[in-house]
């Protein structure tokens, strides 16, 4: 289809650029006049704090590339260096160390919101499947970068979870031996992980970017997981959701603010403020918050090679989500069971969290045990099962008339086809 | 749809009982008491050091601990962040001896220390450290504060926990009690006395006084950007406080006329 682009700018030189790349009409059509559903709550807020995030981490990132040194001779007084001569430098640090933290939370919140929404349903399957894509590149990301510091949990945390892969038959072995670069964590590893570690990003930004261009063909899911019918369902993108989502930005950045100013270490552990050591084992080897649940999933599997299969597992069930699901309705709103059970499940993975924290000792392996089985049951035993059984509430006729499409009288739940939230 | 509500009720019942019985339980598997919480003039959002406590801090870092302990991360002309003058680093420095280069015949030599030259290392590598110490290593102080749970308080709570052992223990060799220290065996002899510091000021050398003041000075060197990071984090929490507030008020106003 050659040709030029007929632009409809006023401004000359954006005008003469669209003729020849219409990069202006795309972003206009893309993010400016996009139908968006008219009843988004806060909770779709997060998309658009995760792209910030995001960004946010690659400017830190790239600047503490520039004083950093990978080597483990160096590594750790580099990160100190940073810390207390380079101009701001504490600054880069934390806003990068405390950023990863921000990023898993609003990923997690981000997360939590398509399947209470049912965002994960046909026709979105692909679009989430990029999204889960995206949260695996992040934890590889983060997990990489936290080795780079090299303090004594970046050393232990990389060798127990690199000698996971140790647990495969016959590959296990020399997988091991590969990653490391050699027989064990030390120079060549921590070499790779920070060419890595700058690498990924991009890559994140590159499926970011798939991510969100599945979103415009398909349009956004909304609250009440019902279809866009007509325009009076939708308001132009530009200005009604560009100022709802900088009311959001302005909290997470206030929040962010808080933790990087005052409780810049409130997140990490101590023991990576002591250089590595390889001759010193740490008590407990914890890994960052945000990897606890799957570090209890692991650890609660009493066979070492079942404990890495469960852990891959439990993410790999969140790939084939929009196939376990058997239900047809996408909002919780309309499915008085799920909507329930939904919080069970996220309890699981709270006390999993909590599991992740602790030695597995008494009390902890018997939760940690139950948690796991219920995360699972989750996925694999009650979503196919519910969705055949539940009845669900009648749904509205539209976004923009709340009104039922069946029968017509009032709803029994009364306020449940209300939209979530007034402002 | 009741049966699953109870079900959870119960659910987050257990947890909320499980957590706060189970917890001392872990604790004390360590046999790491919580140390105490002392009053900290660097605690909270507005905290800031006291810079004469830091000072005599360093005094008794550079009498006491520095003959055991390194601070690598450290220079002399970082001392200015605790109101020391440059005169006075000069003097401090120059009343140092380390390593200065090479001479004409390409021997390594020493020298008086300068602004820029790092804290003087007590010992030359870690074997002699040890063989100094009873084989125990003296930890490098310069991130002790954040390189510890409980962070400055614990390391009250070790300078001021030396205690004779209860009856029965059995100590290891040249080992002292400590109420804090896990495990209760620490290989470093009572490094702090009451009475052991000449303060210039006329400050009461308690044991309490001297250890806040040490600790006061660890928790400087371990975090030198605090006292601008809390100020910068104000002005920008503050502002970011007022921007919500515009933001959401023009989105109300975009919003108006959507129902
Ligand atoms: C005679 C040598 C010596 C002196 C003087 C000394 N220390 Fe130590 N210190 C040690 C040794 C040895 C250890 C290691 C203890 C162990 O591993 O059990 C240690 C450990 C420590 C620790 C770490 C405790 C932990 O949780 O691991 C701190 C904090 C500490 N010293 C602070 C100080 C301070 C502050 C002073 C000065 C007031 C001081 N030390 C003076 C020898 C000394
Ligand atoms: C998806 C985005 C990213 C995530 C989740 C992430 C995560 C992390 C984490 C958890 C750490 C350890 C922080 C600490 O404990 O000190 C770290 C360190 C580091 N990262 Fe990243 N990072 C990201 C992007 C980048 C990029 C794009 C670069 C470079 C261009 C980069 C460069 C570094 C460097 C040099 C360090 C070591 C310095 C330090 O530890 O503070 N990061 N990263």
């Amino acid at each position: 289809m050659a040709g030029l682009h007929k632009s409809e700018f006023a401004n000359p030189v954006v005008n003469w650029v669209d003729t020849r790349l219409p990069i202006f009409t795309f972003m206009q059509k893309e993010y400016g006049t996009f139908p968006t559903p008219k009843n988004f709550n806060y909770l779709w807020n997060f998309g658009a704090l995760l792209m910030v995030n995001l960004m946010i981490m690659i400017v830190t990132g790239i600047f503490l590339a520039m004083n950093y040194q990978p080597n483990v001779a160096t590594a750790f007084d580099s990160v100190q260096h940073i810390m207390r001569d380079v101009n701001y430098g504490w600054l880069l640090r934390y806003v990068h160390q405390n950023g990863a933290s921000m990023f898993f939370i609003v990923v997690f919140i981000h997360i939590f919101r398509g399947m209470y929404y049912g965002s994960y349903k046909a026709p979105r399957e692909l679009l989430w499947m990029f999204g889960v894509t995206l949260l695996l590149l992040m934890m590889a990301t983060a997990f990489m970068g936290y080795v780079l510091p090299w303090g004594q949990m970046s050393y232990w945390g990389a060798t127990v979870i690199t000698n996971l892969f140790s647990a495969f038959p016959i590959v296990g072995g020399p997988i091991v031996t590969w990653l490391w670069g050699g027989f064990s964590v030390d120079n060549p590893t921590l070499n790779r992980f920070f060419s890595l570690h700058y690498l990924l990003p991009f890559v994140i930004t590159g499926v970011s970017f798939l991510h969100v261009a599945a979103l415009h063909i398909t349009g956004s899911n909304n609250p009440l997981g019902i279809d866009v019918k007509s325009p009076q369902d939708t308001l132009p993108f530009h200005p009604y959701y560009t100022a709802k989502d900088s009311v959001g930005l302005c909290v997470y950045l206030l929040v962010f603010a808080l933790i990087v100013f005052f409780a810049p270490g409130m997140l990490g552990d101590p023991l990576n403020s002591v250089p590595a050591n390889p001759l010193q084992t740490p008590a407990e080897i914890v890994p960052e918050w945000y990897f606890l649940p799957f570090y209890a999933i692991l650890r609660s599997v009493p066979s070492k090679l079942g404990g890495v299969l469960m852990m891959f597992g439990s993410i790999a069930v969140l790939f084939v989500l929009p196939w376990l699901d058997t239900s047809k309705i996408r909002s919780a709103r309309f499915r008085p069971v799920y909507r329930q059970l939904i919080w069970v499940w996220v309890l699981s993975v709270i006390v999993l969290g909590m599991v992740g924290g602790h030695r597995p000792e008494g009390i902890w392996v018997v939760l940690g045990r139950v948690a796991t089985a219920y995360y699972f049951l989750h996925f694999l035993v009650i979503l196919p099962v519910l969705g055949k059984l539940e009845r669900p509430l009648p749904l509205p006729e539209s976004i923009s008339r709340p009104v039922l499409s069946l029968g017509g009288g009032p709803l029994p739940g009364g306020a449940t086809a209300k939209p979530m939230e007034k402002v | 749809m009741r049966n699953v509500r109870s079900w959870l009720g119960a659910a987050a019942l257990a947890c909320s009982v499980a957590v706060p019985v189970l917890a001392p339980s872990m604790a004390m598997a360590q046999e790491v008491p919580a140390p105490a919480k002392q009053n900290w003039s660097f605690s909270g959002p507005f905290g800031s050091y006291d810079l004469a406590s830091a000072q005599r801090g360093f005094q008794i870092y550079s009498q006491v601990c520095s003959n055991c302990h390194s601070m690598n991360l450290l220079a002399y002309r970082q001392l200015s962040g605790i109101g020391v003058s440059p005169e006075q680093i000069k003097a401090i420095a120059a009343a140092v001896t380390v390593p200065s280069g090479l001479n004409d015949q390409g021997e390594p030599v020493d020298g008086p220390g300068t602004s820029a030259s790092t804290f003087k290392r007590p010992f030359a590598n870690e074997k002699i450290a040890r063989i100094a110490n009873n084989g125990a290593l003296p930890p490098d102080l310069s991130l002790i504060v954040n390189a510890r749970e409980g962070g400055a308080d614990y390391i009250y709570g070790v300078l001021t926990g030396y205690a004779d052992p209860p009856a029965g223990m059995k100590m290891g060799d040249g080992m002292m009690y400590n109420k804090q220290y896990p495990g209760h065996q620490i290989a470093m002899p009572q490094p702090l006395h009451a009475e052991q510091i000449d303060y210039s000021d006329g400050t009461p050398n308690t044991l309490d006084q001297e250890a806040h003041d040490v600790v006061t000075f660890l928790a400087w060197a371990s975090n030198p950007e605090m006292v601008e990071r809390k100020q910068i984090g104000v002005r920008i929490a503050l502002f970011l406080v007022l921007m919500t507030g515009v933001t959401y008020a023009v989105k109300r106003q975009v919003w108006a006329d959507v129902h």
